[in-house]
Order: C-alpha cells, then sequence, then structure tokens
C-alpha cells in the first residue's frame, strides 16, 4: 500500500474516557456530553414557573460540578432539545443544582410536565459569573424584574453565606403582578437569617396585596445608597435593566460597577453555533454577565 | 516547507494512486447554468481522469466535508425510565483533490475558530486530521476579489499544493504523509529558473485580478455606520433565505435539532448549518426577537464577515471566493454592499 491513508482515531484519545470538565475551556473535551441527572424535587413556584432541584447522578461529575453565581448550564431533555437556564443555587450547595424555569417553549414545557425521578442532563457551567469577591467591602444592591429573581438567587446565597464580608445588602423586586412572585416562600429567611433588606414592588395589584405599588425605580426613593460604596446587580427585561441603570448611572455608581445578565437564544453554549451573538460578542462566552460599560459598548444590547 | 517539481504525467500517476487506495474527492462537471457557465462540485472520483482539475471553482466549498449540512453529535438510547447518551466522532481517512487556496484559507479561518480557542469541536478536530488536502491554484474569475482580502495565496492548512508552470506543477509539500506519497513517483528539487517562474506566476496572479475592494478600513467603518440607512436599502432586497451561508467557505453558525426516532427507542441530536438571515436566528422562547428586521440579519452577517468576532481575533472571516454574490436570489454582492457603505462613509 503506497497511498495509504492512516485514520488517526480520536475516538481512542483519552479524552473520551473522562468526563467533560467545562471549566477548562482549552482543551479537547466531549462537549457535547451531558451529565445525566434526576429530578430530585420540584417546587411550583408561580403558574408558569418551577423550581427543579437536579442531582447530577455520577459521583465524579458531581464533584467536578463547580460553578460561580451567574453561570448558566444547557438543560437537556432527551429527544426534545436542550435550553440554557441560569443556575439558581447556593454555589455552595454541592449535592444539587437548582434551576427555576419559566414554561415558555418546547423544551421547557417538557420539563414542567415532568415528574419526580425524570432523568434529564447537564452541561455546564458556561459563562461569566458576578465578581463576588470584588464586591466585598462594600455594599450590595440586586435589583431584578419578573424572572430576573432567578438568576440572582445565586449572587444572593454567595452574599448571604459570606454576610460578614458586604456591608448593607439591597434586594429590589419588581413584577407585573402580586401573583407572579417567585421564591415567597423564603422572603422571611433573607431578611431575618440573611441580613437582607427585601423591597417589593408590583405594577397591578390585586385585592390582597398590601405592599407598594408601581415602577420598580420608585423603590430608590426608600434607600439610601452611596454610589462609591456600592456594586450593583441588575437582572429582568430589556426595558426594566436599561431604566434601572441609567438611574444607577444619574446616582453616580461607576459603570464598571454595574452588572447586568443578558438573554439571548443559543445552541451550543460554548462560543460555536453563533446565535447568541450581541454585536461581536457572544452571551455564552463572554457573557452572560457584562458590566454596564461593555453593555453600552455591545451594539444590539439595548 | 519542501519544494518539488513534478511533471503532469508524474502527477497523474500520484493522483491514480491516491484514489485508488483512499475515498478521494475531486471537482467534478455536474451541471450546466442557463447562461451556459459550468457548474462544478466536489464529488467522489476514482482516478485522476475522474476529475476537472481544470475546473474554475466549485459552486458550494469544501467546508461541507468538515461541516457536513446534517450531523449527529450525539443519540441518546432510551430503556425504562433511563437513557444512555452515545458520541462517536467520524474519522475515516479521505482525501480532496483540486482545493482552491480561498478554500484552503477558508479552512484555516475554521481552524482556528473550531480547533483552538474556548471549547475546540472534536467532530471538526477528527474530520479535519483525517483528510489528506492537495490544493492548487487557479486563475481568477471576473468576479473573485480574495486578492483584496490577501486570501489568493496559502502557506499552510494544505498537505501538498500545486501551482502550475510551464507545463509541470510546482509543489509545496507540507506534511510527512504528503512527501513520503511523492516517493512513488518521479519528482525532483526545483532549479533556480523554476523558483523564477513561481514567483512570475504568483506576480502574474496578483495582477489578473479585476473586482477589488477596499477592506482596510471596514472594522471602524461598520462600527461607525452601524445604524446607517443604507442597511435599510440592502435589507429590503435580502429575501432572508440563506442562501449566502449555505455556499459561504467560512460561515459556521448552526442549529441544534433533536428527533425522537418513530419506535421511541433512540433520539438523534443533530447539528444542522443554520443561517443567521433566517428568520428565527435570534429569536427567544416566549416569541421575542432580538434581530426582527431584514436589515438587522442582513447587517449581522457584514459584521461577522468583515469585522469578526473576538473568537476569530476580530480579523474578518471572508475570503473573498464571491460565492454568496453569485448564489444571491436577488443579486446582492458583497462587494457592491462594502463599496457602498466606503462611499457613504467618505461622504
Amino acid at each position: 500500500m503506497k497511498y495509504e491513508l492512516t485514520k488517526q482515531d480520536i475516538n481512542t484519545e483519552p479524552f473520551m474516557t473522562k468526563p467533560p470538565e467545562f471549566n477548562r475551556k482549552t482543551v479537547v473535551m466531549r462537549t457535547d456530553k451531558t451529565y445525566k441527572c434526576e429530578i430530585i424535587n420540584i417546587l411550583e413556584l408561580t403558574e408558569l414557573e418551577k423550581l427543579f432541584h437536579l442531582k447530577i447522578l455520577d459521583d465524579a461529575e458531581r464533584q467536578m460540578f463547580d460553578f460561580r453565581p451567574g453561570q448558566f448550564v444547557m438543560v437537556e431533555v432527551p429527544g426534545f432539545g436542550e435550553v440554557p437556564i441560569s443556575i439558581s443555587s447556593s454555589s455552595n450547595n454541592k449535592q444539587y443544582v437548582e434551576l427555576c424555569i419559566r414554561k415558555a417553549g418546547r423544551v421547557t414545557d417538557v420539563l414542567h410536565r415532568a415528574k419526580k425521578g425524570t432523568r434529564v442532563g447537564i452541561r455546564g457551567p458556561f459563562g461569566t459569573s458576578f465578581p463576588m469577591e470584588a464586591m466585598a467591602g462594600g455594599d450590595v444592591l440586586l435589583v431584578a424584574g419578573g424572572l430576573g429573581l432567578a438568576p440572582l438567587r445565586a449572587p444572593l446565597f454567595w452574599v448571604t453565606e459570606h454576610r460578614d464580608q458586604y456591608q448593607d445588602v439591597h434586594v429590589l423586586y419588581g413584577c407585573k403582578k402580586p401573583d407572579q412572585m417567585l421564591f415567597t416562600y423564603q422572603y422571611d429567611q433573607w431578611q431575618s437569617v440573611g441580613g437582607v433588606n427585601l423591597h417589593t414592588i408590583v405594577e397591578e395589584p390585586d385585592e390582597n396585596w398590601t405592599g407598594k405599588t408601581g415602577l420598580i425605580t420608585d423603590l430608590f426613593n426608600d434607600i439610601a445608597i452611596r454610589p462609591d460604596h456600592t456594586h450593583a446587580v441588575v437582572c429582568g427585561p430589556p426595558v426594566m435593566f436599561k431604566f434601572v441603570c441609567i438611574h444607577l448611572d444619574t446616582l453616580g455608581i461607576p459603570m464598571n460597577r454595574m452588572f447586568v445578565s443578558l438573554e439571548r437564544r443559543m445552541h451550543c453554549g460554548m462560543g460555536k453555533c453563533c446565535r447568541c451573538m450581541v454585536g461581536s460578542t457572544f452571551t455564552c462566552v463572554d457573557g452572560p454577565v457584562f458590566d454596564y460599560w461593555s453593555v453600552l459598548n455591545l451594539k444590539e444590547a439595548i | 516547507m519542501i519544494f518539488k517539481v513534478i511533471t503532469k504525467d508524474e502527477f497523474k500517476k500520484f493522483v491514480d494512486g491516491l484514489a485508488e487506495e483512499n475515498e478521494t474527492f475531486g471537482p467534478k462537471l455536474v451541471d450546466t447554468r442557463a447562461d451556459g457557465t459550468a457548474i462544478y462540485d466536489f464529488r467522489r472520483a476514482s482516478c485522476f481522469d475522474d476529475m476537472d482539475l481544470d475546473y474554475t471553482i466549485s459552486h458550494t466549498s469544501i467546508k461541507r466535508f468538515f461541516l457536513p449540512f446534517r450531523e449527529t453529535l450525539s443519540e441518546f438510547n432510551f430503556s425504562g425510565d433511563d437513557w444512555e447518551q452515545t458520541i462517536e466522532y467520524r474519522n475515516n481517512p479521505r482525501a480532496i483533490v483540486g482545493v482552491r487556496a480561498c478554500d484552503i484559507n477558508a479552512l484555516n479561518i475554521l481552524d482556528r475558530i473550531l480547533m483552538g480557542g474556548e471549547f475546540p469541536s472534536p467532530y471538526y478536530i477528527a474530520r479535519r486530521r483525517n483528510t489528506f488536502l492537495v490544493g492548487m491554484d487557479h486563475d481568477p474569475l471576473e468576479d473573485c476579489f480574495c486578492e483584496s482580502l490577501g486570501q489568493h495565496l496559502v502557506h499552510r492548512g494544505f498537505d501538498l499544493f500545486c501551482t502550475e508552470i510551464d507545463g509541470k506543477y510546482y509543489l509545496k509539500v507540507n506534511s510527512a504523509k504528503a512527501l513520503a506519497f511523492l516517493r512513488n513517483v518521479e519528482t525532483h528539487s526545483p532549479t533556480h529558473e523554476e523558483d523564477h517562474m513561481l514567483i512570475e506566476r504568483k506576480k502574474a496572479l496578483k495582477a489578473s485580478f479585476k473586482a477589488k475592494v477596499d477592506v482596510s478600513a471596514l472594522p471602524s467603518v461598520l462600527d461607525i455606520g452601524f445604524k446607517h440607512d443604507l442597511w435599510k436599502k440592502w435589507g429590503d432586497k435580502c429575501l432572508n433565505c440563506g442562501s449566502c451561508a449555505m455556499v459561504c467557505p467560512t460561515c459556521y453558525c448552526y442549529a441544534m435539532e433533536e428527533t425522537i426516532d418513530v419506535g421511541l427507542k433512540t433520539s438523534k441530536k443533530e447539528r444542522v448549518q443554520y443561517s443567521c438571515n433566517l428568520v428565527d436566528f435570534a429569536e427567544v422562547a416566549g416569541g421575542h426577537n432580538f434581530r426582527p428586521l431584514k436589515e438587522d440579519k442582513l447587517k449581522y452577517r457584514y459584521y461577522h464577515h468583515y469585522r469578526g468576532f473576538a473568537q476569530n481575533r476580530e480579523d474578518p472571516i471572508c475570503v473573498g471566493c464571491n460565492r454568496c454574490g453569485r448564489a444571491c436570489l436577488v443579486g446582492i454582492n458583497p462587494r457592491e454592499v462594502i463599496n457602498d457603505l466606503l462611499m457613504e462613509s467618505k461622504s
């Protein structure tokens, strides 16, 4: 055989037998290998949102899975598809991952029909995170609108677990209607145990609502913000974070201390499919967490 | 790199040998357009005479050998309430003969994105490593503008590259495999005169480009002209059909599709080549589309191609083959769009 090309079989290389470590971005790994998980608990938060507790079944994979607040995972429902969901649990929780999922499309609809014990997959974690260490020493302002509280729950967990490192912590949370509010069962705990000041507001109150009514920016009248000592994290629909950031900007919080988490369509989570492009930046690898200055520089962000 | 010179007869023997022992692809005449021009494409070839190596340019690029239009990434096998995922990387060795310089340069760009950087793709690596590439230069068509982008010459990314000089081929040998194969035929080290002929050939090639476009200022022009009206003008023409991305040698954006087998025993996860011009490219669950207008989508493609993304060190990824211009159903030509943009930025 004078001209025979020999097969270079990548399937026999060492990476094929190891679980993929998504935190090590530059090595060759089985990028489409999903960690098999079992849904160990489902909490119905509202009509549209459920909180899923997923436990990674393989011990080695579970120990390897390590994320930072703000990162997301790709949730795989075999046969139906994959969706990007930000992690809502504490990064200290090594037992299971909590994901707050809204019923919005094909895959999430199937997930909402799933029962305890169903096996799904996750790949990840992917993306950038909130710089929790850099925020230490000062005040923290977490501003969420609607489903935006889901990704903010991870940094909130971090802050309450490292409470001594932060000074005043305010959580501002706004919703359209009172029955859309998420994690209501934890509000007392956050305030009494976590030492967090929670302020809520709704746009369209019902007869049982006794709290404030109005837009999220109205809540800024209730709190004293020390612009030079504050890091702000904002998450919510684009209109909401735009107005909140503009307001915080006028208060004098430096742009590189205001963080937002963006949402886009994603098919890979790894900067390959290009579906989540904002201007010339990938939401999946350069985001989803951006500081406000970067967001202003992104062409299509707001 | 090692340089050799081979006669056409010996080169024929070389290709015949390669095709006999390996799955080999070469350019072939597949159809003729209404205006009489030939349509070439890369097809399985059994020997040298089975290929049309004096072809102009293939209608689609060789991208599909590395990024097939539809590729199974993994499979799920269901049993009871459980499932198992299987992943296998396809890596059958094969050879492709007669690839143009711009197409090899396009592969080099894809290499940087898909083999390097964050999350290298094992699917692409497996295919790339197992492909033996024999390149060949050609005289440009009327509308080729690869020279403007510096992509008309190629220096890496192939096993063997042939440049025709005086009825012979001047060979650039870029892999040990290629050098070993060449031992089966008669070659000689280039003489001083043959080296000179190669340089003359390169000069003549450079001078033969009629279509030119100035891309030096494009990144900043694109950034500044992001909200320009002319995008509406071109966007209104665009049909959002995605033909440009299908024939492009560097468009790599994709969609994932999952389908359950009719027997409900297995499901497949497939990567499908996509186009940013298709209507639901940036649509999220709930129905919000981040790029609702035709001009947004068209502009985005130009952004990706001429401004570049961080993943590609912000270099343009266009190689100037003008396949998209030829494939476009409404005559949107990248040169015209760029010239329009440059004219507007100067006025």
